[in-house]
Order: C-alpha cells, then sequence, then structure tokens
C-alpha cells in the first residue's frame, strides 16, 4: 500500500500535469457551511460528510468534496473562461463499509466555460484518460441532460414533470411517479373520499404546525387536478423505458437513442450534443468505438450532475470505488451563484488508488 | 472468571428482564438502596449483573465490556450500523414493544403515507424557504429509511424528548418516535403515516461477538443460555 508521501507526490504530479494543460492551481478551505450541503443533497450529506460545530458559525462541514468549494470560489471573483486544478483531502464519512477511506487525497480539474460544451466535456475526458493511461481501466459514460430533456418533453402536465425532474437522482421514487402517472393507480379509498368531498378540511382537528390550512387546500386541489389528468401514453412510457436501458458503446447507443426520440422528439438537441460531444472526444484520440454509453449511468451516485457523466473503473478491483468520476453541472452554478451561472464541466482523481493499481500490476 | 450480564437500571424494562430471567431459575435482583445501581445474581454462579441505560447497552457490547445485554432493538439499529458483526440477537423477550414510527398532524387531511410526505415537503420548502422539519432522537433509522423510500426537502431535528410537543410548538411540522399504544400521538393530535413502521422494536436478549471469554467463561455462557432459552 503506498503510503502518504508517496500519495502527496502522486497529487503534485498530476496537479502539474493539469496545471500543463492550462489550468490554474487553487486552494480550497476545508471547513465548509454546512448549510450550503445540506440545501444541496438534502439531509442524505449527513450520512456521507463529518459535521463539527461552534458557537460561533454553527454547523460546518470537513469538505466531502471541492466542487462546492470551486464553484462558489469561481461565480465570486472567477475571470471567464477558466481553467482550475486543485489537489487536497477529501473526508467522507463511512457507516457501512469499514473497508472505504474516510479521508482521501483527490485531485481534480475543472473548466468553467460559456462556447461549445461538447469541447469541454472532450477536453475533461481525454485529459483524465490521458493520466490513467496505463492502469487498464474500463472507463463508463452518460449523460443525464437527455433524460432530462425526455422528462421535460413529455405530453403531460408541468406539475408532474416538476415531480418527475426532482426525483431524477433516485431512480425507485422516479420509476414510482411513472407508473403513477402512466396507469393513474387506483387510489384508496380514504384519499377517493377526500377528493370527492366538497369540505375536505376536516373540523374536528386543530390547526398546529407550520403548514398551514391554505397549504393543505393547495395540495388537494393539485391531487383533484392530477386525478382527472390523463395517463401518461403508452408510447412515450415504451421509450422512456427504452431509453434508460440503453447500454452500447458510444456511436451504437446515438443510433440507438435516435430510435427513441421519434417518440420522444424533445431529446433531439441533447442527442445532437451527445453526437459532437463523441466527435470531440475522437479528434482528441479517445477510442469511441470502444467507448462504453450507459443512458441511467450517474443517477445514482452523482447528484449534481446534469449533462455529461463518467467513471473510470478497475475491472479487476471490483472492491475499489472508481479511480476517477467527472460530470457536467451547469445547474449547480445556478443554484450556488445567486443568479448568475455558467457552464461547468470537470473531473477528480484518487492519486492513492491509481498507485495502489500500478503497485499490483508492477 | 465471570460473565457479566447488562440489563436497564431502572423501570418496567429492568422488572420484566428479571422475570424473564427467572424462568431459568435465575435471580437477579437491585441491592443496596434505590440509587444504588449495583445488583446480584443467585441460581448460578460466576455472572455479574451490570445495570446501566437501556441506551448504553448498545455500546458496551459493542465495545466488548459486557458478554450479554437486553436491551431494544431500536436502540441497537439506531446506534451500531454494523450491528450484526458486532452482536449476535439470542431471543426476543417479548416484551417492551414499540414501533418508531412517522407522524404528522392529523389536521393534514391530504397526508398519509411517505409518498404524500414527499410531495407536501417539496412545496413547503418552496413555501417556507426551508426543509420540512422532522424531529427525532432515532436520525440514522430515519434517514435511512426516508432514504430508500427516496423522500427528499426534509431535515432532522434533534428531539430527546417531548418530541410530540415540537409540532404544536413550531419547532418541526413532524416527528418520528417510538410508540407503544400512540395515546401521546392522540394527545398531542398527530396521527401516524399509514405505511409500515420504520421499525418494529422489542426488548431483546444480545450477546456480544466481541468480548473476550476464556474457556470456562465460553462454557458458563453456554450454561446461562441453555437454561433461559
Amino acid at each position: 500500500m503506498p503510503n502518504r508521501s508517496q500519495i502527496m507526490a502522486q497529487a503534485a504530479r498530476l496537479r502539474a500535469q493539469f496545471e500543463s494543460a492550462g489550468a490554474q492551481p487553487i486552494e480550497t478551505p476545508i471547513l465548509q457551511p454546512a448549510e450550503t450541503l445540506l440545501d444541496l443533497y438534502g439531509e442524505d450529506i449527513r450520512t456521507r460528510a463529518y459535521v463539527t460545530s461552534d458557537a460561533l458559525r454553527g454547523e460546518q462541514m470537513l469538505r466531502p468534496d471541492f466542487t462546492v468549494p470551486v464553484v462558489q470560489m469561481h461565480m465570486e471573483h472567477g475571470a471567464e473562461p477558466a481553467r482550475y486544478t486543485y489537489a487536497g483531502e477529501v473526508f467522507r464519512r463511512q457507516e457501512h463499509d469499514p473497508d472505504r477511506a474516510s479521508e482521501f487525497i483527490q485531485v481534480g480539474y475543472e473548466v468553467f466555460a460559456r462556447d461549445n460544451a461538447a469541447t469541454a466535456d472532450a477536453e475533461v475526458f481525454a485529459l483524465i484518460a490521458q493520466v490513467l493511461s496505463g492502469l487498464q481501466l474500463r472507463a463508463a459514460t452518460g449523460d443525464i441532460g437527455i433524460l432530462m430533456a425526455a422528462v421535460q418533453g413529455l405530453r403531460t402536465t408541468e406539475r408532474r414533470k416538476a415531480a418527475l425532474m426532482r426525483h431524477i437522482w433516485r431512480p425507485r421514487r422516479f420509476r414510482a411517479l411513472l407508473e403513477r402517472y402512466s396507469r393513474n393507480a387506483e387510489m384508496s379509498p380514504g384519499r377517493a373520499a377526500l377528493l370527492e368531498a366538497k369540505d375536505s378540511m376536516d373540523a374536528a382537528h386543530p390547526q398546529i404546525g407550520r403548514r398551514r390550512q391554505p397549504e393543505i387546500a393547495a395540495r388537494i386541489q393539485a391531487l383533484r387536478e392530477d386525478a382527472a389528468e390523463p395517463p401518461l401514453s403508452a408510447t412515450e412510457m415504451a421509450a422512456l423505458d427504452g431509453l434508460l436501458s440503453v447500454r452500447e458503446t458510444a456511436p451504437y447507443a446515438l443510433a440507438h437513442l435516435r430510435d427513441f426520440a421519434v417518440d420522444l422528439p424533445a431529446i433531439t438537441p441533447a442527442l445532437y450534443l451527445l453526437e459532437a460531444r463523441i466527435d470531440a472526444l475522437d479528434a482528441r484520440g479517445v477510442d469511441v468505438e470502444h467507448l462504453d454509453f450507459e443512458a441511467s449511468y450517474g443517477r445514482t451516485s452523482m447528484e449534481y450532475y446534469d449533462g455529461f457523466v463518467f467513471g473510470f473503473y478497475a475491472e479487476r478491483r471490483p472492491d475499489l470505488p472508481p479511480i476517477a468520476t467527472g460530470g457536467r453541472y451547469d445547474a449547480l452554478t445556478r443554484q450556488l451563484g445567486q443568479g448568475a451561472e455558467i457552464p461547468a464541466v470537470g473531473g477528480v482523481l484518487r492519486p492513492g488508488l491509481m498507485l495502489e493499481l500500478s503497485e499490483t500490476q508492477a | 472468571m465471570s460473565v457479566k450480564l447488562g440489563v436497564p437500571s431502572k423501570g418496567r424494562l429492568m422488572e420484566k428482564a428479571f422475570q424473564w430471567f427467572q424462568k431459568g431459575g435465575i435471580e437477579l435482583t437491585r441491592t443496596g438502596s434505590d440509587r444504588e445501581y449495583a445488583g446480584a445474581v443467585s441460581g448460578i454462579e460466576g455472572v455479574d449483573l451490570v445495570l446501566l441505560s437501556a441506551g448504553e447497552i448498545p455500546r458496551e457490547l459493542a465495545a466488548g465490556r459486557i458478554h450479554l445485554g437486553v436491551t431494544g432493538t431500536d436502540l441497537v439499529m439506531e446506534n451500531l450500523p454494523l450491528w450484526e458483526q458486532q452482536l449476535e440477537e439470542i431471543a426476543p423477550l417479548g416484551f417492551g414493544h414499540a414501533d418508531l414510527i412517522l407522524a404528522v398532524p392529523k389536521c393534514w387531511v391530504d397526508v398519509d403515507t411517505l409518498d404524500d410526505l414527499d410531495a407536501a415537503a417539496a412545496a413547503f420548502r418552496a413555501a417556507h424557504g426551508h426543509r420540512l422539519r422532522i424531529a427525532t432522537k432515532y436520525h440514522r433509522l430515519v434517514r435511512d429509511h426516508l432514504r430508500d423510500a427516496g423522500v427528499a426537502d426534509y431535515q432532522l431535528v434533534d428531539s430527546q424528548g417531548a418530541t410530540e410537543g415540537t409540532v404544536m410548538n413550531e419547532t418541526a411540522e413532524a416527528i418520528a418516535d417510538i410508540t407503544s399504544t400512540g395515546e401521546t400521538l392522540r394527545a398531542n393530535h398527530l396521527k401516524p403515516l399509514s405505511d409500515c413502521p420504520i421499525l418494529r422494536s422489542q426488548a431483546t436478549l444480545w450477546r456480544s461477538r466481541v468480548a473476550p471469554l476464556d474457556a470456562d467463561e465460553k462454557r458458563l455462557l453456554r450454561t446461562l443460555l441453555d437454561r433461559v432459552s
């Protein structure tokens, strides 16, 4: 196993490589305000990040990744376009797997640029692939933007689309919503009675808590309207299912996805972007003919990515987490930017795992 | 040589645990004054009674400082994420039944299930600018449960007691707590969600997998367990 100073040295080498590719080296604080992270990721982040606190600043988290502080820094005083690189510890709370590290070094490369998303995506992927060459890793790629475009284009109410979009990164809940919208699942007798009642409010119970009567009435109204909606069409459902199960090498995946665009025309612009990305990857020397593409990739583990996503895996070591991961996170810059936004894509590597793999290969 | 048995130090849980061991002819008693947490064991040689708060028993078992312990399933699962590796469940004891449930105000006529809670939470966050607060002391169990169910836009707020009152006091919108009869919920105008409880708990006898035992202690532990099973 590599020791800490070997890992630090490897991290410094990687960062220097990213610097020579044009990135500006940056540092971010280790302590992050918990509120920002909780607002972004919800309560689940507590299972993954260490929380600490003091009486003055309240809850703080040991940075679980660099993305949020890097985006914040860029939004505050970054020039455009910008390329950044960084190396340092991240901290992950482990509750289920004692073999996973709770502290490790990450090295990252991030691009903030308004023009040509496909080129920027390809730049990040190709650079990371090049740094990892020799380790015999399998690359997986995907594109959350295609699924998002499909949802936005469904012939159904804005309310249903918003509910689906909210759960894009929670596949089980997403699936449950789709099922409900596609067959207008039977209502419980209690629910049916509630929606039929003239006066749904139950005066027998005192109004307590901060969720007030108008909010309850608004939801009942929304439920009534939804119950009157026609189900999602079988064609759209089948196309969505088909889309989600696409798992092939990139050029075949693109061809296959085009078939689904007949029933889900809204995905067409996202497919042009995928095509442009494949071309840009090819131009950068990536072997796209053998590059895996999975339409569902990145939905469970990479929740702020909303476009291109990728990961590099050691197939001979399935016990190891991915050696590198990354993707596009335009929406995150919107959320953190307080009105401003900028398209952004980046990736991180784990120098410790890289050394561990090259030791076992040697 | 001794085998250490941890039992809750007061109340009905202690009395019922004492009764349960009695059926194997093992007499557990508290000694000294009412305030002194010392205990005695008769009917078997070499067993030490350790009186502890029920909440500390999981930790003591996991640390191997006691060999056997009586405490609720809820406390083990909340406090020990890898409990199967640290503890063995010997027997449910048939008392101390309680369910960990999520409850919301009865006036929320539109909320029956986790599905509804999730939808209400989304609207609540948009309207109030903060996530829907759930008061509980069972942070891990509740969070895991809500993550599995895909519920978002909520936050847990810590409540170590009088949890049912937090909604009325507007420090939380919903609660997750242990209930056996639902009496306190009703008195506070709350109703449980109709989905399965987060956990069905009861008092259980656990064995520590990590507490060191020599050959004699191993035999003694076997004898003790044979007599009560």
